[in-house]
């Protein structure tokens, strides 16, 4: 099975893991436009690329980000909130 | 060999009767172009020829015809849908696909089966009952059924699904069916063929041009097409088209894997769906059983299967059916599926002008080729949304009306 490393639990099944989506960028809810909000939840980054993803490690409910490639399924690095 | 018979062979005056007629380069304009020489493509390609006269058309295709999302689905048709746009806008597809074969002259093996989604809880026994009762207020033949019924169509079934999932009834709906999905694709392919429509296989978009918001173009890896409407239904590779146009989508590509056994006696007439179990099951008319489950669980632009996929559909599909423990699994594929957040597909029109889009067409788009086709040559020829599609606009997320549609898949999600 392939392989993710949690940034505090090191190499795990990816079975553990589960996926949140692209990380986003929220605006202001008190001034954007109710079009910029709409956009905010449900538009995606669609096309294929590397891209910066929320992930779960489940077992330790360690909530991390993950660069990956979203063709290639090739995992670039893997770190914590704040951290780089 | 008898000579007169090699003298056929060899003469020109009877050539191999071709399925679509060769073209050698595009033509510098067209009225209407479609990337995506799928079934919802074609279809839409069939019909603008057929019912509206527009036959200047050129569908573009970066692979072969069919070769996506038509030839990679589990060619299951239903309308047992949830809400009232999905059950109208499903059931006419279901009424298109029963006469296509006399339309095409060419045999679909369309084949009325029936079919059963297995409740194993409450709580899926309520949506059930809930379906049945949208489904039978818009004429659609689907009604709740408890297990002596599903036991007697399907005798080898385990119904306590060795003994943790127990089956405490299903919503069967009898018009369910399967067809032959290239046989779709080339059928529609053809009549559109010869009607005049050009089909360019192994020609990739690499842009579409625009000038103030309107289509002007589009310019691929075989030249530039000038063209003032552009239908596009490229099912997984859908981001990557509205990319070109900057135009963001809730759209979000997951594979979506499937399996057949090896060719067995038959012994399975009707359809078994088991969003409990993640899984879904028929048998073609070769004996092979067709498997799928639900989405991989993460976004990934990639047609690869994996073996956990093939471990976990067999575990369940044992503990339903234990005889098949000793089937083999003899092929395994996937496809991208285009999935929207309502699980109902984007129709209509878009902000750019004469910019078509079907898409969104996740995991439920060979059941809805032909109203798809139908729906979509309408909204091209009038550049005005079909009455039947108008829930499924682009714009529907901006203005936070989704559909709301959790009949669309037969698993979860």
């Amino acid at each position: 099975m392939k392989i993710m490393t949690c940034p505090i639990n090191g190499p795990r099944l990816i079975s553990e893991f589960a996926y949140w989506g692209e990380c986003k960028t929220m605006p202001d809810p008190a001034s954007c436009t109710d079009v910029q909000w709409a956009d905010y939840v449900f538009n995606k980054s669609g096309a294929p690329g590397v891209k910066h993803e929320w992930w779960c490690h489940t077992p330790s409910n360690t909530w991390f980000i993950a660069v990956r490639d979203t063709v290639s399924d090739v995992i670039e690095k893997t770190f914590l909130y704040g951290q780089q | 060999m008898p000579w007169r018979l090699l003298k056929f062979a060899l003469s020109d005056r009877h050539p191999e009767p071709r399925m679509f007629t060769p073209h050698g380069q595009l033509k510098s304009s067209y009225d209407v172009v479609i990337i995506g020489a799928g079934g919802h493509g074609l279809a839409s390609a069939y019909y603008l020829a057929r019912d509206h006269g527009i036959t200047n058309v050129a569908v573009i295709e970066q692979g072969y015809i069919g070769g996506g999302n038509t030839g990679r689905n589990t060619t299951i048709i239903r309308s047992n849908y949830l809400t009232p746009e999905g059950v109208k806008f499903y059931d006419e597809s279901v009424r298109l696909w029963q006469d296509l074969a006399t339309d095409f002259d060419l045999n679909l093996f369309y084949s009325t089966r029936g079919h059963f989604t297995l409740a194993h809880t409450d709580a899926s026994l309520r949506t059930m009952r809930w379906r049945a009762e949208v489904n039978k207020h818009y004429g659609v033949d689907s009604e709740l059924v408890f297990p002596d019924f599903i036991q007697k169509a399907i005798p080898s079934m385990d119904m306590t699904c060795a003994g943790h999932a127990p089956v405490m009834g299903a919503l069967y709906h009898a018009p369910g069916a399967i067809a032959r999905h290239d046989a779709v694709a080339w059928g529609y392919g053809r009549g559109a063929d010869m009607r005049g429509v050009e089909i360019h296989q192994q020609t990739r978009v690499l842009d579409i041009m625009t000038r103030g918001g309107r289509v002007t173009g589009v310019k691929t890896t075989r030249g530039d097409i000038a063209c003032g409407k552009v239908l596009c239904a490229v099912a997984g590779s859908t981001p990557r088209i509205l990319k070109m146009l900057d135009l963001r989508s809730p759209i979000y590509i997951h594979p979506l894997q499937a399996m057949v056994s090896e060719p067995m006696k038959q012994w399975l007439d009707p359809i078994i769906v088991s969003g409990s179990l993640h899984v879904y099951i028929s048998q073609t008319a070769r004996g092979e059983l067709v498997m799928g489950a639900s989405l991989d669980p993460y976004e990934l632009h990639s047609t690869r299967s994996t073996l956990d996929f093939t471990e976990s559909l067999s575990a369940h599909m044992v503990e339903l059916l234990p005889h098949l423990s000793q089937a083999k699994i003899v092929r395994q594929w996937a496809g991208m599926a285009d999935m929207t957040p309502d699980f109902a597909p984007i129709m209509g029109k878009t902000p750019v002008e004469g910019f078509y889009l079907d898409a969104g067409w996740g995991t439920w788009g060979f059941k809805a080729t032909p109203v798809a086709g139908k729906t979509m040559s309408y909204t091209v020829a009038n550049d005005r949304a079909h009455p039947l599609i108008e829930g499924f606009g682009f714009d529907r997320f901006e203005r936070y009306a989704p559909t709301g549609e959790k009949g669309a898949a037969s698993v979860g999600h």
